[in-house]
């Protein structure tokens, strides 16, 4: 609080504490620093997230300017679309099935890599961190040419090991299709949550596993009593990251499948920009105000998990289970 | 070369620690950590078999892309590159990412070491309102707000540039970095801006001369955090290019080779091979500040 006064001090010396006017004029250069980074935000995140609502309510292919104002609507025509809430409920179903597994997976693989015995722990962590920061779309053409029904490398191994005669149709069966897809996707952002759990094990200080050993603790003892409640706080910070993130799959899905076969990996941003921008080479589908409607529904869903997720990690950190916070 | 290291913990991993263990050879944890050695080896070369599996077809003739697990192809054929970069344009790509990327991270470090410096530092009328509103903003889905600004960028007249791309790029709330650079500005000492004070520095000269140069760490941390990002980025240049492939990003080219009557599977490897190793050795080179940025931005 005091610090502001490091910005202006009124000519007699005063410090900016009275009137609301008066403490906006003091801060101004605050403003004035802020000015880009504010106005870029205001663009491309607050205009785009009002107008979003607005669109939503009109009838617009988006080529030509006039917007038809319909009400409701494009609302209540989703209520009744087959697409969208077939490609609803794959989102949540994908990021239901991700979202446990990645996290468990890399928990593990955390544990593993943080003892400081593992020489080559850095070694492994790089290597699986590796696919993390590769380009998302791009990964997913490789990966659909490992998966090829065609003699991909998949299937390659399969035959080598003569697991199966025919070769199976990872991303061509579309009973198959989407566990191909999480899958791959785990492998894919399996490092993110990994480095967030190291992240995580290394607040704990040695010496509390030290003392529990001279105390005669196992392992298990160990991890039940102190890395497990002293993690839950990061648990839930990396839920919500992990969740957020395997809802937003656009790239990773498009490049991988385009939605098929079939739809039967159309998930709900996949919707959106299909309705919104027609399917690659086909642009008769263009209702920018219906997938708007579409995209409504969908941040608020998200808003909700969000909403859902902050009040647990208020309820977390108010309890007395976070002494790392108090180091 | 050392081996890449990878450690939240940072140098501190690097001594080693010979502790007790040394002096006192204990057996029961040699052999454990060679059995975790021989479970983990075959997984991490299964992990990254992907990317070497792409390397290897990007030099073989098409015919031969599918064609068993081995990696090393018998004839090298390099003129797979020459016509990716030549034929199919991916040098125009190449310079239109690279355009794109170095726009995004300017843009970026800038806005939120700007941000980051006043709502670390400064107690100012709106603050709280504000850091609410930025907090709220990490939920907003790319999917959701896509259409706005592709609408957006046409009012503009920005679309058919790159630098429509950028600034819809920069524009997106870049929350981890804001608060990267709101940390590291708050735990600095007060008396840094006092004695600029008395030396006569004002508000903006006391942040660019003293405050930003000490944020050096963090402004790596961030430069890499967006150069990855704005490599990778799919969704945007996508839409924003849909009517100008001249300007597409190397993600959104490779990906638009698909759809074309571009069926060479060993250009395609090619081409993917150009565009993920730029960001693979940025990451091998400095990943020390990526993955300690990222660990401490958890950690908050």
């Amino acid at each position: 609080m005091a610090s502001i006064s490091a910005v202006r001090r009124e000519p007699t010396g005063q410090e900016p504490h009275g009137s609301l006017r008066r403490r906006i004029w003091a801060a101004r250069p605050c403003y004035l620093l802020m000015l880009p980074g504010l106005v870029l935000i205001v663009m491309f995140s607050f205009y785009p997230l009002v107008m979003s609502w607005y669109y939503a309510f009109f009838d617009w292919s988006g080529f030509e300017q006039a917007k038809h104002f319909v009400g409701w609507q494009n609302f209540r025509e989703l209520m009744g679309d087959e697409y969208f809430w077939k490609a609803f409920g794959r989102s949540a179903w994908f990021a239901g099935v991700a979202t446990p597994v990645e996290l468990l997976l890399s928990l593990v693989v955390a544990i593993v890599l943080n003892d400081r015995s593992l020489r080559l722990a850095p070694l492994f962590r790089t290597l699986f961190f590796v696919p993390v920061v590769t380009t998302t779309a791009i990964v997913s053409i490789v990966m659909s040419m490992v998966f090829s029904a065609f003699n991909g490398p998949a299937n390659e191994v399969l035959r080598a090991f003569h697991l199966t005669e025919r070769p199976v149709g990872f991303l061509t069966d579309p009973h198959l299709v989407m566990w191909t897809a999480i899958g791959i996707f785990v492998w894919k952002w399996f490092g993110q949550p990994m480095i967030y759990w190291l992240a995580g094990l290394q607040t704990i200080p040695s010496e509390l596993y030290e003392a529990a050993q001279v105390d005669g603790a196992g392992w298990w003892r160990r991890s039940v009593s102190i890395t497990a409640p002293l993690l839950t706080p990061f648990a839930v910070i990396i839920t919500l990251i992990v969740l957020v993130g395997n809802m937003q799959v656009f790239a990773f899905m498009q490049a991988l499948t385009h939605g098929g076969p079939y739809f039967s990996t159309e998930v709900m941003e996949l919707y959106i920009y299909r309705t919104a921008f027609g399917a690659q080479g086909q642009v008769s589908a263009q209702r920018l105000g219906y997938a708007s409607a579409a995209g409504v529904l969908f941040g608020l869903l998200l808003i909700v998990l969000a909403v859902a997720q902050i009040t647990a990690v208020r309820r977390l950190r108010r309890g007395p289970g976070t002494p790392a916070e108090s180091r | 070369m050392t081996t890449p290291e990878l450690t939240a913990r940072g140098s501190r991993a690097k001594m080693g620690v010979p502790s007790a263990g040394v002096s006192r050879p204990r057996p029961r944890g040699r052999v454990r950590r060679m059995v975790t050695y021989a479970i983990l080896t075959p997984i991490a070369l299964a992990w990254i078999y992907p990317f070497l599996w792409m390397m290897s077809a990007s030099v073989r003739p098409n015919g031969k892309v599918f064609a068993g697990l081995g990696l090393f192809p018998t004839k090298w054929f390099f003129s797979n590159y020459t016509d990716a970069w030549v034929d199919a344009e991916m040098g125009r790509y190449f310079l239109n990412t690279v355009v794109v990327t170095f726009g995004g991270v300017a843009i970026v470090v800038f806005t939120t070491a700007t941000m980051g410096y006043v709502l670390g530092r400064y107690a100012f009328p709106g603050r709280r309102i504000l850091v609410a509103v930025l907090g709220a903003l990490v939920f907003l889905p790319q999917g959701y707000t896509i259409i706005p600004i592709f609408d957006l960028i046409g009012k503009l007249h920005l679309d058919g540039t790159l630098f429509g791309i950028i600034i819809a790029e920069s524009g997106q709330a870049h929350i981890i970095q804001l608060l990267l650079y709101a940390g590291y500005f708050r735990q600095l000492p007060k008396e840094l801006e006092e004695s600029a004070t008395m030396d006569g520095a004002g508000f903006f000269t006391i942040f660019v001369r003293v405050f930003l140069p000490l944020a050096k760490p963090v402004t790596a941390t961030v430069v890499i955090l967006q150069f990855i990002a704005s490599w990778n980025d799919f969704l945007l240049p996508l839409v924003l290019t849909l009517s100008q492939p001249d300007l597409r990003t190397l993600a959104v080219a490779v990906y638009s080779f698909q759809g074309e009557n571009y069926t060479s599977y060993a250009q395609m490897n090619a081409a993917s091979t150009i565009s993920l190793l730029p960001v693979v050795v940025v990451f091998l080179l400095l990943q020390r500040y990526f993955v300690e940025g990222i660990a401490g931005a958890v950690k908050q």
